[in-house]
């Protein structure tokens, strides 16, 4: 049965409410105001996870986002989250929550008593043990995933949403501490624009956890309490609560993740799950607080080894007990009121143990009047226990600091305080870009120069004293709002509080024990990751010197905690092995984010049917009617084919393209890129970005026309008409119309300013339906009064306007298929009209509506090209056999480049058919090409397949491909060998496989 | 992410923009008489500067118009920003790392 260390009275939890909650499966009860992790402990569960590599069980060592061991899996199947830290995760009625890292439970691990791996598991283990063989790894990853690693992905999609917000403000506070609501006060009394964003629940940062502390001479919680009320009187204050600030990026954009619903036990369905805030802030301020270090002595990771800081705030918080006996461990002053606060809630504190020889100051006296017992210039050397510690050894250390000197002494105790100092949370700063510098004084990182207009106050800056950190804070909010364009700003007075004097800190980066380290026990540096001290040595020794390179290899800082407890006590160690002072060593770069972010905040509200914008023609509806299969085309969803009940895609796709030449086909065409060029100059402007020429071009007529990059490759291709003097319409590949336009754009605001031309997208404008096949002409007349069809007054090539089925239209003569085809273009909002007055009108020709997979069948059978499939961005018009359209006598975007000398190598790839030996047989799209086939690898490629169909008009397979030197192996037989040992052997031909004379146009 | 001053529409997130590379490269008034070195340097060859940097962007979700800025690589502060065409402006900025 557990114990229950639960306070009488005190603490920040309202008893009133009490919740109930599930630890590995059991339940138990803790109270509104709880985090999971003090709910745990004052249920007497310190052991709450196994450690990575070693299997060691971990107990909760902090209060905070610098948790590293206390890492949960919340909740269960699709709606879970995997390392969670329980020292942030606010208590909700009915949590539920699992350890990680233990098979098949958490107080028995087998992996911990016997495992063979954990020889395996030395300083840069991923480097030495899995590199060789490679075929190994496979077993490895078996095994590793099983034993290590951290909690499992959710079991289904997520089935919460998530929202985005886009802000901003003039001044950003980060952090609801004393700093932080100070510089919120001062920066709003402007009436500045102020975001002040807090992780926890509460506001108070560091004041929560202590106990005693004053504003003004009244308790400190009560200036907070005041402030807020201040600050939610005031318009212009957004106060996010349960809100990290996780990234910081250029010109002083912030990413916010706000919970908003995690803390409800049943929220409601309208709310998101996570905010995202993209806030851009004219001003911050960064209040973010310091961080406890702990200190590197022998088997310093026992469950019952906390920061004393922690030990605080569970006593003085969350009223909970987190021990009966302590040791408190230090070597600074901090950890004396801690002591004091532990003994006042009834914790027997055995001894207090001070690192520095001679720690006589206002700490020690306070101490030592409450009856405290403080070894100076002692150690810890090691510590005993199984899933919880039970005693701690404790010797004399040399002056130097780096041996034992006497006798060990066992002390009793079931919870070790510690404090090694203080690390300013520099995170979001370092982000900044700004570069942190070392203060031997402090014995910590502080913030250097500002590269954003933003200010760091309070113990993110090194100013550790209540009146330090408020007097930072009104100073830098008032800056902030004046540097934001306030125009009165002035830092308010600082109210009466105390900094308390602080003794130097002894800085011994690693505890010595009576045995070398690494031997007879573990010095934890980095207990996510399962570092120690003997890992960084080791490293040293081989060689490693670089901070970065030593994170790497070591994986020291590198876990969900990014080394917030462990980063500033590897660079110590690495430091003194170096006999380098710190600065020389440097520091590893801190990177978004701050704390674990869930991914489904940055999908938020672009997920399923909003992740893209789907486009859909006017003639949709009639497609899903009659069954069509669709395909997307970029972002347009293009009809594929029209299946009849019982066929297959192949059958469909046969009897459309027979049909197309047989008698009559109709496509939808809607989604070609269409542009609108229009003014005096766009001849000439059409002359400079086509390979061809323009200029004589007739109104009415049309001309296929082929655009490159300046690199001489094809960008895009299409058939621009004249619609009159001084107005063309050019059409572009479907997906590739916004490219083409900022194409055109570019070109006309950065080269050629002096043309007079505009261009307009009209894609969205028209909608088209394609008739094509022997009888296009035959529907054509019946469908229009007022235009002539036959060969002479409408000739290939032109166009005309006028009336097709009542509707004002131009119809287009232009082929993609080979056949006699019009293209009739009518307002986007008659599409569908149009569509049902030609399915009528062709009833008697058997009309076959097709799809994208018959336009590609019917081009390709004429060898048409689609650039994108058998052009990559490496094929010019000659490696296509185009350059018959590319003009010798005028200038055009890429020219100067189809001169250069390796645009006429005979090895380039170039445009050939392809017939299959076999006439069944259908390549894919994709196959590589060779000349012979050789028993083993390497062989060299000399193509691949382009397009490949089954064309039901030759009864055979076709296929497209880029050969190098293609047209010269005319006849040769080349081989694609394809999967699984097969080969198919295929003639190179010319890549018109029907029509060649263009018979079928007429 | 930057925060850039587009001349006709104000300052907007640069997710609203798009890059052009380096400015202030004339497309050759005659590209058939420069040598085949001239033209590979203007079709591919850019400079790759550590410190202010005269570049192009596009308001290609906003307006759609060219322009020029001046911007610093090391800083990542935009410094100016001037019309297509327009000579770069005198930069007074202390030399970066």
């Amino acid at each position: 049965m557990a114990k229950h260390l639960r306070l009488p009275e005190g603490g920040l939890i309202d008893r009133g409410r009490p919740l109930r909650f599930r630890f590995d499966g059991r339940e138990y009860q803790g109270f509104a105001g709880d985090t999971l992790a003090s709910a745990l402990l004052a249920n007497d569960q310190h052991l709450v996870a196994r450690s990575f590599k070693y299997r060691r069980p971990r107990g909760i060592v902090a209060a905070g986002a610098e948790e590293p061991n206390a890492l949960v899996q919340l909740g269960k199947g699709a709606r879970s989250d995997p390392n969670m830290r329980a020292t942030q995760v606010e208590l909700v009625d009915g949590l539920t929550a699992e350890s990680q890292n233990r098979w098949p439970s958490l107080s028995f691990d087998v992996g911990a008593v016997n495992s063979p791996l954990l020889r395996l598991l030395p300083s840069g283990f991923y480097y030495k043990t899995f590199m060789w063989p490679a075929s190994a790894w496979m077993k490895y990853e078996y095994v590793i995933r099983r034993i290590a690693g951290l909690g499992r992905a959710p079991e289904g999609r997520d089935p919460d949403h998530y929202d985005k917000t886009f802000a901003h403000c003039d001044v950003l506070v980060v952090g609801g501490g004393p700093a932080g609501l100070a510089a919120a006060l001062a920066a709003s009394e402007t009436g500045a624009r102020v975001v002040l964003a807090e992780q926890d629940f509460a506001l108070g940062g560091a004041l929560l956890a202590l106990a005693g502390e004053e504003i003004d001479g009244k308790p400190a919680l009560d200036w907070v309490a005041e402030a807020r009320s201040t600050l939610e009187s005031r318009p212009e204050v957004t106060l996010l609560m349960r809100t990290v600030a996780y990234a910081y990026f250029d010109h002083n954009c912030i990413g916010l993740v706000e919970n908003v619903t995690d803390h409800l036990a049943d929220p409601p369905a309208h709310l998101p799950r996570h905010r995202l805030w993209k806030l851009r802030a004219k001003q911050v301020v960064l209040a973010t607080g310091a961080i406890e270090r702990p200190l590197v002595f022998r088997d310093n990771d026992r469950p019952g080894i906390m920061s004393a800081s922690a030990c605080q705030a569970y006593v003085n918080r969350f009223a909970v007990k987190p021990g009966a006996t302590a040791v408190v461990f230090t070597n600074n002053d901090s950890a004396y009121r801690a002591a004091l606060d532990l003994a006042a809630a009834g914790v027997k504190i055995a001894s207090v143990v001070d690192l520095r020889e001679h720690p006589d100051g206002p700490a020690t006296e306070r101490a030592e009047a409450a009856g405290l017992r403080v070894l100076s210039g002692h150690a810890v050397i090691g510590t005993r226990g199984g899933t919880r510690v039970e005693q701690v050894r404790v010797a004399r250390m040399s002056a130097a600091g780096n041996a034992v000197t006497g006798p060990a002494e066992m002390i009793d105790c079931d919870l070790v305080a510690v404090s090694g100092g203080w690390s300013p949370t520099v995170h979001l700063f370092s982000q900044s870009r700004g570069k942190v510098v070392f203060d031997d004084d402090l014995g910590c990182f502080v913030p250097g120069a500002s590269m954003q207009p933003e200010r760091s106050a309070g113990a993110c800056n090194g100013a550790f004293g209540l009146a330090s950190c408020l007097r930072q804070g009104f100073e830098a909010g008032a800056a902030a709002a004046k540097a934001a364009g306030a125009s009165t700003a002035v830092a308010p007075p600082t109210p009466r509080a105390s900094d308390e004097g602080f003794l130097p800190a002894r800085w011994t980066w690693l505890v010595p024990s009576d045995q070398p380290v690494g031997r007879g026990g573990k010095h934890f540096v980095d207990q996510q990751n399962d570092v120690t001290a003997a890992d960084l040595k080791l490293a040293l020794r081989e060689g490693y010197r670089s901070i970065e390179h030593l994170k790497r290899y070591t994986t020291t800082g590198m876990g969900t905690d990014q080394g917030k407890t462990s980063n500033v006590n590897a660079i110590g160690i690495v430091a003194e092995s170096l006999g380098k002072p710190i600065p020389e060593v440097g520091v590893t770069t801190f990177r978004p984010a701050y704390t674990s972010v869930a991914f489904g905040v940055f999908g938020g509200r672009d997920v399923d049917d909003l992740l893209d914008p789907v486009r859909k023609t006017p003639m949709h509806a009639w497609h899903e009617r009659n069954g069509a299969k669709f395909e997307d085309v970029g972002q347009w969803r293009r009809a594929w084919y029209y299946p009849r009940p019982g066929e297959s895609m192949h059958d469909a796709v046969n009897r459309e393209v027979k049909a197309v030449r047989d008698s009559l086909g109709v496509l939808d065409a809607t989604t070609l890129g269409k542009i609108d060029i229009q003014g005096p100059d766009a001849s000439e402007f059409l002359n400079r970005v086509y390979t061809n020429a323009w200029s004589k071009l007739g109104v009415g007529k049309c001309r296929y026309g082929l655009m490159l990059g300046e690199d001489g490759m094809v960008r895009d291709d299409g058939v621009t008409s004249r619609l009159g003097v001084n107005h063309f319409l050019m059409t572009t590949t479907t997906g590739n119309a916004a490219a083409v336009l900022g194409h055109l754009e570019e070109y006309l605001q950065t080269e050629w300013p002096e043309l007079a031309v505009r261009c307009t997208s009209v894609t969205e404008q028209f909608a088209t339906a394609s008739v094509a096949g022997p009888n296009a002409r035959r529907i054509m007349e019946e469908l229009s009064d007022d235009i002539a069809f036959d060969s002479e007054s409408f000739p290939h090539m032109s166009l005309k306007e006028g009336h097709v089925a009542g509707i004002r239209a131009r119809v287009y003569r232009i082929s993609f298929t080979g056949e006699l085809s019009f293209e009739i273009n009518v307002p986007a909002s008659y599409g569908m009209a149009l569509w049902q007055a030609v399915m009528t009108a062709g009833e008697k020709y058997s009309i076959t509506p097709y799809g994208t997979e018959t336009m590609h069948v019917l081009r390709a059978e004429k060898g048409f090209i689609i650039v994108g499939q058998e052009t990559d961005g490496s094929a010019t018009p000659l490696d296509l056999g185009m350059d018959w359209i590319v003009s010798k006598k005028k200038d055009f975007i890429g020219k100067r480049s189809l001169s250069r000398p390796d645009m006429a190598k005979p090895d380039r790839k170039q445009l050939v058919g392809l017939l299959t030996e076999a006439p069944n047989e259908v390549l894919p799209e994709g196959a590589q090409l060779v000349e012979r086939v050789l028993s083993k690898p390497p062989m060299p490629m000399i193509g691949h397949v382009t397009s490949s169909y089954m064309s039901p008009n030759l009864g055979r397979s076709i296929a497209l491909a880029m050969v190098k030197g293609g047209r010269a192996r005319m006849g040769q037989t080349v081989q694609a060998p394809l999967g699984g040992g097969k080969t198919v052997a295929c003639k190179i031909v010319g890549p018109v496989f029907i029509d060649p004379e263009g018979e079928r146009l007429k | 992410m930057l925060l850039i001053p587009c001349p006709f529409c104000g300052p907007r997130a640069e997710t609203e923009f798009s890059y052009g590379n380096e400015a202030h490269i004339a497309r050759p008034k005659e590209p058939e008489s420069i040598s085949d070195e001239e033209w590979a340097e203007y079709v591919f060859m850019r400079s790759n500067t550590q410190g202010v940097f005269l570049e192009r962007w596009v308001h290609s979700h906003g307006c759609r118009r060219w322009f020029n800025v001046a911007r610093n690589t090391v800083t990542y502060e935009i410094l100016a920003v001037y019309p297509m065409g327009d000579a770069p402006p005198r930069i007074d900025s202390e030399p970066v790392v």
